[in-house]
Parts: structure tokens; sequence; C-alpha cells
């Protein structure tokens, strides 16, 4: 009796226990996810995958006539170019949506090439320690004391610029953090009982880092991503924006700022929508990679 | 504290030495090194030119011996000529780098003036909407892309408004010149200071000595000022560096935007000309402007937590 009424105060509901009618309501949802971001990610990725099915006109179409069309609601604007058309006359809603690609690519391939190659030295950094772990630790910390912009500029002159270099140059950015943070984990977690008993079991070193240790750091390892996918963005929007990212005429959310900086005057919108959209996508992506962290594990709050 | 100065300016001094092979290793990695230092202007290059700059670059000798010629004259500040202007580059960063560094200055003050003491605002009255509008503050300069913020202060304040100029162009370098520019290299690290203050001082406040000393009965303020405020302002003092690596990367961009005539802009010009030596010259400057910061602040580090130091 006295463990029934225990239970049914209101002090023992916390916020785990709550009736569960209420979390299935919209409102509930909202409390519990970060909405508004996973909607602008998801349509993010819709507008990367499906963006010739998406996009109303040609991004790369140049049309002589419309040059500068501003947005629908303005009087001289069109319902045909809703946002407006850029300098060129290309139309602007179509080249947001194109431009979505090349954050989607940066994230799928950049992020998770620079996971991969820092996760892989993070572990056997911390996991054989000694001179291995000497080497990698000191290219790290002397790679992070070079300035990445410049050296990318100074690839960017050597090599030419292109696509694949862009997105290889931001995997060079990504993957400092995986391997100190892997690292710190997987120092304590080698000395622990069960990687020990695997050891005697005679368990060869890979199978030891792959089945009891790389278990144990990929929470580590998804929380560094998602804090560092907003970053890897908005670098890259500034390596386009600079004119040592995507090549033009792709278009890209940064290069499309740097177009419409001439012309301020005439064509706010050239400069403004492209910046809107690296805000908004970067912004969702920090506040996803905050509520991941908070979620799985508070105590890594001092990464980000 | 010798002994972790010592071993902290060593690492310094070999990723220095790290650029300068990095720079070199690219220049002979790729085709013919050569082309890096040709400019190919209205009649070509003749193979008298070729021959020359073969002879000047020292390609006919091993490749360590041609790392250690170039390092050599590097030391001795000569950097070799801009392929697009043909001045000495060494003048060229001479003349711009004060400038950068006026921005850079009165940007860090700015971003200090502004950041912790909203970080420290922020974590007393958290929860309330003071603390969220600072956040917001944060969430915004570390989400929008410096560039933009940049030319959303030309659109408004220049194009709209009226009030200050868009760039430098035939006034100098007076105060209103300064405002725009400042204020967007600013954000970003007023940003990144204000979130780490918070977290630090909440930290703090939430500490055990914290609690006693409000119990004993001291004062609200000179519980905040005397014993919290100074161990909180570790974390800051902290990623000061890394803000700084953002400093050089926003000046870069900032430049741009505002056609300020300093080292990023130097440095910009270089990529759109293909002028390797000046671009050369103006990295090895960043590089070793940011590794002595970063020493510098490894050391103050060291010097106000002694756990670091025999770590």
């Amino acid at each position: 009796m006295a463990n029934e009424a225990l239970a049914r105060s209101p002090a023992a509901i916390t916020d785990e226990e709550a009736p569960p009618g209420r979390l299935r309501t919209a409102v509930g949802w909202f409390t519990r996810y970060p909405t508004i971001p996973i909607l602008i990610l998801l349509m993010m990725v819709v507008c990367g995958i499906f963006a010739p099915l998406i996009a109303p006109h040609d991004p790369l179409r140049p049309n002589v006539i419309a040059q500068s069309t501003p947005p629908a609601w303005y009087e001289q604007g069109t319902s045909k170019n809703l946002l407006g058309t850029d300098h060129l006359g290309r139309d602007m809603v179509s080249r947001l949506v194109y431009g979505a690609r090349v954050s989607l690519l940066v994230v799928v391939v950049s992020t998770t090439s620079g996971m991969v190659v820092g996760t892989f030295l993070g572990l056997i950094a911390g996991y054989f320690g000694g001179n291995v772990d000497e080497v990698i630790s000191r290219v790290v910390d002397i790679w992070l004391a070079i300035p990445f912009l410049l050296v990318a500029m100074i690839i960017v002159i050597v090599l030419g610029q292109s696509f694949t270099l862009m997105l290889g140059l931001l995997a060079l950015l990504a993957w400092s953090p995986f391997v100190r943070n892997v690292r710190a984990e997987v120092l304590s977690l080698r000395e622990r009982d069960y990687v020990a008993c695997a050891k005697i079991a005679g368990a060869p070193a890979v199978r030891i880092l792959w089945r009891h240790i790389l278990p144990n750091v990929l929470n580590t390892v998804m929380v560094i991503a998602s804090l560092r996918v907003g970053q890897l963005i908005l670098s890259e929007s500034i390596l386009s924006f600079l004119g040592v990212g995507v090549p033009p005429p792709t278009p890209a959310w940064g290069s499309m700022v740097a177009d419409g900086r001439n012309y301020l005057n005439t064509a706010w919108w050239i400069s403004t929508l492209p910046g809107i959209a690296i805000l908004l996508v970067v912004m969702a992506f920090n506040f996803t990679g905050d509520w991941i962290r908070d979620k799985t594990d508070p105590r890594l709050r001092q990464l980000g | 504290m010798s002994r972790f100065i010592a071993r902290r300016l060593a690492y310094s001094v070999i990723a220095l030495l790290g650029a300068t092979m990095l720079v070199f290793g690219l220049s002979r990695a790729v085709g013919d090194p050569r082309d890096l230092y040709i400019q190919e202007g209205g009649y070509g290059t003749t193979p008298e030119t070729r021959k020359f700059l073969e002879k000047q670059l020292n390609l006919d000798k091993p490749l360590a011996a041609q790392y250690g010629i170039w390092l050599g004259r590097v030391l001795r500040g000569d950097l070799g000529n801009s392929v697009f202007t043909r001045a000495p580059v060494l003048r060229q960063i001479r003349e711009s780098a004060p400038r950068t560094l006026k921005l850079g200055l009165v940007s860090w003050v700015l971003a200090t003036g502004m950041g912790i003491p909203l970080g420290i605002a922020a974590a007393i009255t958290r929860g309330t909407a003071w603390d969220k509008l600072a956040r917001g503050f944060a969430l915004l300069g570390q989400a929008a892309p410096p560039f933009w913020i940049g030319i959303m202060g030309i659109l408004l304040f220049s194009v709209k408004l009226r009030w200050l100029p868009a760039g430098t162009e035939g006034e100098g370098l007076a105060i209103r010149n300064f405002v725009l520019p400042a204020v967007t290299l600013g954000w970003l690290a007023a940003a990144g200071y204000m979130r780490i203050t918070r977290s630090a001082m909440l930290e703090v406040l939430d500490s055990e000595f914290i609690k006693l000393a409000r119990a004993k009965g001291v004062s609200g303020w000179k519980v905040i000022w005397k014993h919290a405020f100074r161990n909180a302002l570790i974390p800051p003092l902290t990623v000061s560096a890394l803000l700084l690596a953002g400093f050089i990367t926003g000046a870069v961009v900032v430049e741009t935007v505002f056609a300020w005539p300093g080292l990023g802009r130097l440095a910009v010009d270089a990529v759109s000309n293909n002028d390797y030596p000046l671009m050369t010259g103006t990295v090895l400057v960043f590089a070793a402007v940011y590794l002595v910061i970063n020493l510098l602040t490894d050391i103050a580090y060291a010097f106000i937590d002694p756990r670091i130091r025999f770590s």
C-alpha cells in the first residue's frame, strides 16, 4: 500500500515517466526533439538529392532579358522566378536548391572520411601508445598549429581549383578532433578488465580494437561528428566565397554571396538569400549536434 | 616552468619547420616548379627565363639541398619577388601587416570586451530572457558565415542608411572605417568567448567553495567577482588561441569583403593572380604569428594553472 502511494505521489513522476498519452501528441514531440532544425536538415537533404526534380529552372542557364529580376513579391517580380534572378538572370530558387548539393556532399564525403581516418588514428594511438602515439599526437599538434585556410589556398594555387580537391581539403580540416578525443577515450578503455580478458584469450589487436574498443568510442565519435558538421559547411562556404572552393558556374551558397557583392545597391537578394540558407543549415546542424550530445553524454559538453 | 616553456618552444619550432616543408614540398610535388614562378605574359616565356629560373631555384641540385637553400633565404627575409607586381614579397608584407594588426587588435578588444562580460551576465541570469538573448547572439555569431555578416552590414549601414563607409578606398583608415570590419571580425570571437565564459562561470558558481562563501555571508557581487570570476577565466583564456585561428581566417575574409589593404587581402590577391611566391610569404608570416600567440597562450595558461605544467 505504502509503495503504491509513493509511486503515485507527484514527486515520483519524473520527466521520463510522464503520462504516456501526452508524449504522443504533437506538443510532446516538439518539446522532445529539435523539430525545426530536423525539418531544415531534411529539406536540405531532399533538395540535395532531388535537385533536378525540384528546381524549376536550369541553375546554370543565364537569361539576358531577366537579369536581376526581384523576388515575386515586388511589383517588377514574376511568379516564374519566385525569389528573383541573379546578375546573369539565373533563377535564384534553382541555384539555392542545387547549392544544397554542395553542402550535402561536404557532410557525406568530407565529414565521413575525416571521421573514419581520425577515429582510426585515434584508436591505434590510444591502444598501442609509445612511439605510435607520440608520432600521431605530434602530427595532430603540428597540423593544428598551421592556419588551415591559408594552406588550403596554397594547395589550390598549386593543384588548381576543383570540387574533389575542396572535399579533400575539408576532410583534412575534419580529422583532428576525432584523433584527440578517441585517443583519450581509448587510453582508459584499454585498461578495462574485458580488454585484458580478451588479450589473455589470445585475441589479436585488430579484433580487440574492432570488437571491444570501437563500439565503446562510437558514441563520442558520433557526437563530435554532429558538432563538427556545421563548422565544415561554414568552412566550405568561406572557401567558395574566396574563390578557392567549388569552381564556377556550379552553384554553391558561398560563391553566390560573392556574386551578389557588387549588386548590393540594386539587387540585395543575390547576396542575402544564399547567406540565409547557410545560416539556417549551420544553425540546424549545431542545434541537432548539441541535442545529440546532451541526450547521449552530457559529459562531452566541453567539446562544443 | 622553464622545462615546460622549452618543450613548448620546441613544438613551435617544429611546427614552423613543418609549415615551411609543406609550402616547399607543394611547390616541388606537382609538375614543373618553374611554372609557379612564371607569369604567362603576352609574349609567353622564353627558354632563357626557364634556364634562369632553374638556376635560381637550384633545380639541378638534390631536393634536400634545394630546401636548405630556400629555407636559408627565407630565414634571411628573402621571400622572393611577387610574380605579378615584381615587387619584393617582404616589402609588400611589411606594408600591409600593420593594417591587419590594427584591425585585429580593435576586433580582439571588442570581442573580449563584449564576449566575457556577456558570458558572465548570462551565467548570473541563467534561464531569464537576458540569458536567452545573449545565447541567441552567440548562436548567430557561430552559425552565420562571417563574409555574409559583413555584406549584410554594408547593405544595411552603407547602402540603405548611408551611415558608414563600405570600404576603405580613398579614405585612408579613419575610425569610421573600422566600425563595420571590426564588428564583423569580432562577432565570431565574441560568440566563442561568451559561450565558454558562460559555461565555465556556471560550473564554478555550482561548486562547493562558492556555496561555502555564500553560506558564510559573503555578499553576492563579491562572490561573483572575487571567487567565481577568477576561476572561470581559465577556459576562455585557453580557447583564445583557438579563436585566434578564427581571427586569421576571419582577417582574410573580412579584408576581402571590405577591401581592407592588409595581409589577408594580399593572400587572396595572390590566389587570384596565381602568385605563388607572394602566397608563400603571407602563409609563412601568418603561421609564425599564429605559433607565437599559441605559445604565449600556453605559457600564460601554465602560469595561471600549475596543474598544466606537470602533466
